[in-house]
């Protein structure tokens, strides 16, 4: 057991611009025990680079979410966002709000929409084609698939689009928002949600917002502002990531093209290629969401202390060649994955089998209506966000 | 009386969640994750975990008849 309470190491270290991980993970990973890191706000953490080590604090419940609002929890801005949101919760809470929407995420019921998302992703392609190039695939593609998809799915209007984005954009951004900043776009955002909740509870639709309602209203199974959280959360979560990924994967299509060819020529490939994409891509620029230890408990040859946080970097973990023959090669074939890409344990992202549906159909559309894309432009990169992705993506074909 | 509970392997996709809900009545050590006993007491946790599984791979029974996870 090492004791390395050496200066921490100050984080995250990936650049905003790509997606290359920083060379500091593979030293981590390779290097004794975990490494000291701190963020620019909230207390020095515990990073966790390896495979088994990210496994085992993402899914032992001796790791808490919750305890992180009690705590100066590691962040990039000033504010605490500490939230009632269901990604900060332990059970039972959590599980009392998670099974309340789990059933409309299983892969079952996703499945289902994969006609609609097929028609959506097919019908942006024609619109691309009809504008004439270049196009940014950002917001032309990228966006309103997700966006149309969680909100039909939530019962929010798609025509919103504009309006959420920004409070959205808000809630992910690493930048130096004040508190007050934040609670404004906090609040905009929640009233926004409640108006819908209101006009939904006086016009139930055939959404996950009525379900909600009514699992609060003849159940009392959730809180008002719980409701709230949730439908913000779902709305939110539901099409960002995604947006963000669907440039993502095809960036790095685009830089390997024997593997955009070798999609063109096998679609059956799409499901392991978007695994294989999800666990090649480190989507985030740094890693969040600390995991706070209930009791002292050793990971990766370290003591982590009662009371001390961890904090996990999926995307070096998923580059761990302990558990990933070749991790720096992009590979369709591997025999089996159990990347952390959408997380792990409790907190293991809710709609994962809609994304994985998102992006399989947006990468098939393209392949099959736009087989010659390229770029035709200068990326702009997302800054100050938790997650990495284009802003804009100009592009041709 | 107690209930039967089974992990579909084939379905399972190794998310972590039953093990991370309830330690006490599932593992997950390799790729897929098992129950530690086919049979249980009755446990609400137990249908919490059938109906959180991202796979839908948790089925528990009472007795032949199906009651995890809840429709």
């Amino acid at each position: 057991m090492t004791a390395t309470h050496t200066e921490p190491l100050a984080y995250p270290f990936n650049e905003e611009e790509g997606l290359a991980l920083n060379e500091a993970y593979a030293a981590a990973r390779e290097g004794e025990g975990m490494i000291r890191v701190q963020l620019p706000y909230g207390d020095a953490a515990w990073l966790a680079t390896r495979y088994a080590d990210a496994r085992l604090v993402l899914g032992d419940n001796r790791f808490s979410r919750a305890m992180a609002s009690e705590h100066d929890a590691p962040r990039h801005t000033p504010a605490n966002n500490s939230s009632t949101g269901i990604l900060s919760m332990d059970p039972p809470d959590h599980t009392r709000l998670r099974t309340l929407v789990a059933k409309a995420f299983t892969m079952r019921r996703v499945e289902e929409l994969r006609p609609r998302v097929r028609e959506l992703a097919e019908q942006l392609v024609k619109d691309m084609i009809a504008a004439g190039a270049p196009v940014d695939l950002v917001e032309e593609y990228a966006l309103p698939i997700p966006v149309a998809v969680i909100c039909e799915l939530l019962g929010v209007p798609t025509a919103d689009r504009p309006k959420f984005r920004k409070w959205s954009d808000a809630a992910l951004s690493t930048s130096s928002l004040t508190a007050e900043e934040f609670q404004a776009n906090r609040e905009e955002l929640r009233d926004y949600m409640r108006g819908l909740i209101e006009a939904h509870r006086e016009h139930p639709g055939d959404d996950l917002m009525t379900a909600l309602i009514q699992a609060r209203d003849e159940r009392d199974r959730l809180s008002e502002l719980e409701l709230v959280d949730l439908c913000v959360g779902i709305l939110v979560a539901g099409h960002e990531t995604t947006a963000s990924q669907i440039p993502n994967f095809v960036y790095v299509l685009l830089d390997e093209p024997a593997r955009w060819e070798q999609l063109r020529n096998d679609l059956d490939l799409l499901p392991a290629a978007v695994e294989e994409l999800t666990r090649f891509v480190p989507l985030g620029a740094g890693a969040g969401f600390p995991r706070y230890a209930k009791e002292d408990i050793e990971v990766g040859g370290v003591l982590v202390r009662a009371g001390e946080p961890v904090l996990v970097a999926v995307g070096a973990a998923n580059r761990d060649a302990l558990q990933f023959d070749t991790p720096e090669t992009l590979n369709f074939a591997r025999e089996s994955s159990q990347h952390l890409g959408f997380g792990h344990g409790v907190h293991h992202c809710l709609g994962a089998p809609l994304a994985r549906l998102e992006l399989q159909e947006a990468l098939r559309a393209l392949l099959t209506g736009l087989p010659g894309l390229k770029l035709a432009g200068d990326i702009q990169w997302k800054t100050q966000m938790l997650v990495r992705g284009a802003r804009a993506m100009p592009v041709g074909w | 009386m107690s209930w039967q509970v089974e992990v579909d392997a084939h379905t399972c996709i190794g998310s972590g969640m039953c093990a991370a809900l309830a330690p006490e009545w599932f593992k997950l050590d390799g790729e897929h994750a098992e129950a530690l006993a086919k049979d249980v007491e009755p446990d609400e946790i137990v249908l919490d975990v059938a109906d959180s599984c991202p796979a839908m791979a948790i089925t528990v029974t009472d007795h032949g008849t199906e009651i995890g996870p809840r429709p």
